[in-house]
């Protein structure tokens, strides 16, 4: 616990130092926010609405969670790695994600509901779509970029490989925000609540069970 | 991997053949929009039962090849999942010939066919993956990792989320189906020979690819 939470003091100290990565990655989010704007100009149906923020989170993801792995260098992973050792090494990456993704949602989620007005049925629901899908992005991403760094660190390897592990999570977490949008009942809603959760669950499962056999050459 | 017996091999030839042509010949029920498109049951269904099951021994190679570390069980690992894609390719052909027969096109939106699109693409990402590597070693735990960890989503959207959605498949939102009171005995008696003869044939196919690596190894 106590090492988990030193690297997770770790990263946002070296972001805070070195503000030019998730600076990068929140303008790119931004700028693709509004190019989005100024070419959509308005959206009228919720199912676009929904599928066109979360193709806009997706890249924003590959490009905030790409970076933290690649400018990490061969010695310092090493060094990190023995002093806490791979599972809370890799925890303590996805938390870190997770919390950026966070911070990257929040930001898109505010941006996208200014440019494109829409009523939203179910606040609760809605809301927690974007936490869950922007989480379950960043927990997939954490092991696939770690694969993808082993193999010369290149970002279309990472866009190969990403994208269809990741549909899954993204075609539920766009139902549930789109039935969120239309006020469908939670009795309908749980079950793809209770799919996303387990996605989220088992992928975070596996990358601490996965990672220790990925982090020694 | 051991080598298969001979009766094995008679078996599947058996099997196969009977597939053909039993799959071709016998009454099948006439039912409404499927007609004679219902015999693809015993070539379609089956070649995805085939790509799962070789998939699946893959995902079981990876597991032993990250325990063990030999290099053998990473081979293993890799035809299993090239010859499963064979298996994979069959099914969505026949599955598009089919669909263009009794829904109009050869291809439609509908959960099942982008879950087979999606996993097809996941194990060629799995393909790349091992050809972006010069180490054998490193090569070997990578993507036995990708490999579980795509099996794993594949599994979740093949079988889960398509049973959440209606979809277009004979059997789901009240389509006519194969199974239940469809699926007489006539039709059994080729499923399950089907299903298990092409299993059969994959992992024979396996195994011959495995000897042939074997030997060029040694070769060198």
């Amino acid at each position: 616990m106590k090492n988990l939470t030193a690297i997770l003091l770790k990263e946002f100290k070296s972001d805070f130092r070195n503000p030019y990565v998730l600076g990068g990655a929140g303008l790119f989010l931004l700028s693709t926010l509004f190019v989005c704007y100024i070419t959509v100009k308005r959206i009228n149906t919720p199912s676009i609405w929904v599928a066109l923020f979360w193709i806009i989170m997706l890249f924003t993801s590959f490009n905030a969670v790409a970076k933290s792995f690649m400018n990490e260098s061969r010695a310092r992973m090493l060094y990190l790695y023995t002093l806490t050792g791979p599972s809370i090494f890799i925890a303590s990456k996805m938390i870190y994600h997770a919390i950026i993704m966070l911070i990257l949602s929040t930001i898109a989620i505010l941006v996208y509901t200014t440019f494109f007005k829409i009523e939203i049925g179910d606040h609760l629901m809605f809301y927690t779509s974007v936490f869950l899908g922007s989480t379950g992005l960043a927990i997939i991403l954490s092991l696939l970029s770690t694969i993808a760094s082993k193999a010369g660190n290149n970002l279309t390897l990472l866009a190969i490989l990403g994208l269809p592990i990741l549909l899954p999570l993204l075609m539920v977490t766009i139902t549930l925000m789109k039935n969120a949008i239309d006020g469908i009942d939670l009795s309908v809603q749980y079950k793809y609540l209770f799919v996303l959760f387990g996605l989220n669950l088992s992928s975070l499962g596996l990358s601490v069970v996965l990672f220790p056999y990925l982090w020694r050459e | 991997m051991r080598r298969l017996p001979l009766s094995f091999k008679i078996i599947t030839i058996i099997l196969v053949f009977y597939t053909l042509i039993a799959g071709l010949l016998i009454d099948v029920p006439a039912l409404n929009i499927l007609n004679e498109t219902i015999r693809n049951l015993f070539f379609h269904v089956t070649s995805w039962f085939a790509m799962v099951f070789l998939f699946l021994a893959s995902f079981v190679y990876s597991i032993k090849h990250l325990r063990s570390g030999s290099e053998i069980d990473d081979l293993i690992a890799r035809l299993f999942v090239q010859v499963g894609m064979v298996f994979g390719t069959a099914g969505m052909v026949t599955g598009m010939l089919w669909a263009n027969f009794t829904w109009g096109s050869y291809w439609v939106p509908d959960p099942k066919l982008n879950g087979a699109a999606v996993a097809m693409l996941a194990y060629l990402a799995y393909a790349v993956l091992r050809n972006s590597f010069q180490d054998t070693i490193q090569r070997g735990k990578v993507s036995a990792v990708y490999n579980i960890f795509a099996f794993v989503m594949m599994i979740l959207f093949v079988f889960i989320l398509p049973r959440m959605t209606d979809s277009l498949h004979p059997g789901n939102g009240g389509n006519p189906a194969f199974s239940g009171y469809d699926l007489d005995n006539t039709m059994r008696m080729v499923f399950y020979p089907a299903s298990i003869g092409w299993i059969f044939l994959g992992l024979w196919i396996t195994e011959v690819r495995f000897r042939m690596e074997m030997l060029k190894q040694r070769k060198k």
